[in-house]
């Protein structure tokens, strides 16, 4: 929230509107610690985004489980979900969200356009049980 | 009113109740007494109506499992005295294999998700609750979590090996 | 509600059998909120916009901090404390240490104990801050939110001077603080004190005598003291709908009754006057900030922690160079330290209401059994009760208002 607001602006970098909803979004911001009720959640979340579509772990506990080592905390979405970049710290200050947004940035503008329909991503999608619909 | 202290508090719940209850020790000037299933509702309906105890908060329920010890479970109410600033803490021992006691939903609503979480992690079955179902852990789950045989990481995990952990 | 559907139908043709307009619509509050209140989950049955009856699902953030408590000693477990209220976690770690203090009896000298009410009221501001700010936004005001949130950042400036940390901070130790304040940071203390008011102020402009904001929450929500105590209500929303129950005033702790503080209290529960008992409540606190600067001028310089050596540990050149202290070191490090095999329960009045601790010690390095009172876990459950028959847009604006943080909800 801190990232967002008026002194480490996070609209500077082109995220002007936290979009709400899923459908409208490119990245997605995972924070805090998912637990394993939250995962099919976050599963579903992550479905209903549209190509392109990326997401950054923000945070120990959503990169891996942080220092919850229990039955009930999923240890890193990257279980469920398939992630570009990391962002540690438990919380990350502000100033190294803005870095992972711009390691992002970096990574969208060195993508290949083609990289969505190649072998190898069809093939990660599958190993996550998330089947393109055409 | 007069100060309630606990000497008058015990009185009381000794006049009323004779021997059901037990216990009356005092851990840094907490009045904590026992007494059983059966008569769980007597007494914190006693704390709660009567006029010069007034117990009418509660403030918690909770459950601590001792393994050791023949009746295992033992579920905690702690109940608070608003108008005389006093608390007082009730245990009931239960047996852990199949605990049930009756639920305080009937004198309290507050009760309702306390008595969802002890289920949670611990079995003891809250007779005459409206909806006792798990409220923190999946739904799935089959065991109680906070018991003590119970381990804290994911039994099924199998990405952590246990030779680099040195066990 | 019979009547409602009864005119509709009264007054316009009868179509066939499967009229939507007689089915009620599930809607899943899921739990990805817009807004940044938590992961939790509202399943509601709505009859236009009208709430019919609803279900609360939580629990999509539980960390099993109880579990987790039983391994871990007991200067380990303030890390986790940190993390059951973020928005104002020094209160957390206070609490976790004078319940320990109250354990193994160690007696903490005044000038720490002032000092830890100046940080516990800065982050009862703090987390009323993001409440407000927030209960605004709701609404769709925007720009007020942006004033505070500045000086939440100033607050955060305040602890990071202090203890290296913005949000979870792990502040102190069992007996104290782990440094002094230093020279900026009182600086800091003094400069808040005078700045944050007139910006307080320039936010109740905004909103207090704002005919929308007064439409959206009076009235909305109301709740009567009965029903509160009945659900075990605490903290702000209790003493809105009129009770004046306020841990800090009934059981003080850490010399809050050495402060002059008046403990606002609302008239009729509804989401108005809990915004306004927040705001008088920032108000106090900043007058027990205050109070708290004047005494520590009075009190010796330099004192930050208590003197016990078997539970606090000594500074590293005195390990280094002396055996006594060695041994102590060894001892609370490797946990040989005896503790009492009893049980206590102590009560800290919360951002939300009476943070409570339930400790029992079997003599060991770790609790046997600890249990945390999480205010917002009981005041949630109110909730899906509370919301049969209100508007979907009024249910909103309870929800923000009984300041739910999923950290303390689940736990």
């Amino acid at each position: 929230m801190a990232t967002m607001g008026a002194t480490y602006d996070l609209a500077r970098f082109g995220a002007e509107r936290p979009s709400f909803s899923p459908r409208q979004s490119d990245m997605l911001l995972v924070m805090g610690t998912i637990a394993k009720k939250m995962g099919p959640v976050l599963k579903q979340v992550y479905i209903q985004m549209a190509e392109p579509r990326w997401v950054i772990a923000v945070g120990a506990c959503a990169s891996s489980g942080g220092i919850f080592d229990t039955y009930s905390v999923l240890q890193g979405i990257d279980e469920v979900i398939p992630v570009d970049v990391y962002v540690p710290g438990c919380p990350p200050r502000p100033e190294a969200i803005l870095d992972g947004v711009m390691r992002l940035q970096d990574i969208v503008r060195s993508e290949s356009l083609r990289r969505r329909d190649t072998e190898e991503y069809k093939a990660l999608l599958e190993s996550y049980g998330i089947h393109k619909h055409g | 009113m007069a100060k309630l202290d606990n000497q008058t508090l015990i009185g009381a719940l000794q006049d009323q109740f004779g021997d059901e209850i037990s216990g009356g020790e005092e851990p840094f000037g907490l009045l904590t007494i026992e007494t059983s299933k059966e008569k769980i509702l007597a007494v914190l309906r006693f704390l709660k109506t009567n006029k010069s105890l007034q117990f009418i908060y509660l403030t918690d329920i909770t459950a601590v499992h001792y393994p050791t010890q023949p009746l295992g479970m033992a579920v905690v109410y702690h109940v608070h005295s608003l108008v005389h600033n006093v608390r007082i803490r009730v245990k009931v021992f239960l047996d852990e294999v199949k605990p049930e006691i009756p639920s305080a939903t009937v004198l309290w609503n507050g009760a309702n998700w306390m008595e969802r979480e002890t289920y949670d992690f611990f079995g003891v079955v809250f007779t005459g609750h409206p909806d006792l179902r798990r409220i923190l852990n999946v739904d799935e789950m089959e065991v109680f979590p906070m018991r003590k045989e119970y381990p804290l990481e994911d039994p099924n995990r199998v990405d952590k090996k246990d030779f680099f952990f040195g066990r | 509600m019979n009547d409602l559907k009864s005119n509709i139908t009264a007054n316009r043709l009868v179509f066939d059998d499967n009229d939507p307009q007689d089915e009620l619509v599930t809607l899943n509050l899921g739990p990805t909120h817009p807004a940044t209140h938590g992961v939790f989950q509202n399943v509601l049955q709505i009859d236009g916009e009208r709430i019919v009856s609803g279900i609360s699902t939580i629990g999509y953030i539980h960390r099993a901090f109880e579990k987790i408590a039983e391994h871990r000693p007991y200067y380990q477990i303030t890390p986790l404390t940190d993390r059951l209220n973020y928005c104002s976690s020094p209160i957390n770690n206070m609490g976790w240490h004078m319940t320990v203090e109250k354990l193994l009896g160690i007696e903490i000298p005044k000038r720490v104990q002032y000092m830890r009410v100046i940080i516990m009221e800065l982050a009862r501001i703090a987390d009323h801050i993001i409440c407000n700010g927030i209960l605004g936004v709701d609404t769709g005001a925007f720009s007020g939110f942006l004033y505070v949130m500045q000086e939440r950042e100033f607050i955060y400036e305040i602890f990071e001077e202090i203890c290296g940390a913005r949000l979870t901070t792990n502040i102190g130790r069992i007996g104290g603080f782990e440094r002094d304040f230093n020279e900026i940071a009182f600086a800091k203390i003094k400069e808040f004190i005078k700045r944050y008011p007139p910006i307080l102020a320039e936010f109740e402009d905004l909103f207090n005598r704002n005919r929308i904001f007064i439409d959206r929450t009076s009235g909305v929500a109301a709740v009567d003291p009965e029903t509160a105590l009945n659900y075990s209500w605490s903290g702000p929303i209790l003493r809105a709908t009129g009770v004046d129950y306020d841990v800090r005033v009934n059981e003080p702790y850490s010399s809050y009754e050495d402060f002059d503080f008046d403990v606002p209290v609302g008239e009729n529960g509804d989401v108005y006057d809990r915004y306004m008992v927040r705001n008088e409540e920032m108000r106090q606190s900043i007058r027990i900030i205050a109070q708290a600067m004047e005494k520590l001028e009075k009190e010796p310089k330099g004192l930050f922690h208590a003197d016990v050596p078997e539970f606090y540990l000594p500074p590293k050149e005195m390990v280094y160079n002396n055996m006594e202290a060695l041994i102590y070191h060894f001892k609370i490090v490797m946990g040989e330290i005896d503790t009492p095999k009893t049980e206590v329960y102590h009560a800290v009045e919360g951002a939300n209401g009476e943070l409570g601790f339930y400790l029992i010690s079997d003599g060991g390095r770790s609790p046997y059994r600890l249990h945390f009172r999480r205010p917002s876990f009981v005041n949630y459950q109110m909730y899906a009760p509370m919301s049969g028959g209100m508007l979907l847009s009024d249910a909103i604006i309870n929800m923000s208002s009984l300041n739910v943080i999923a950290g303390e909800l689940d736990a």
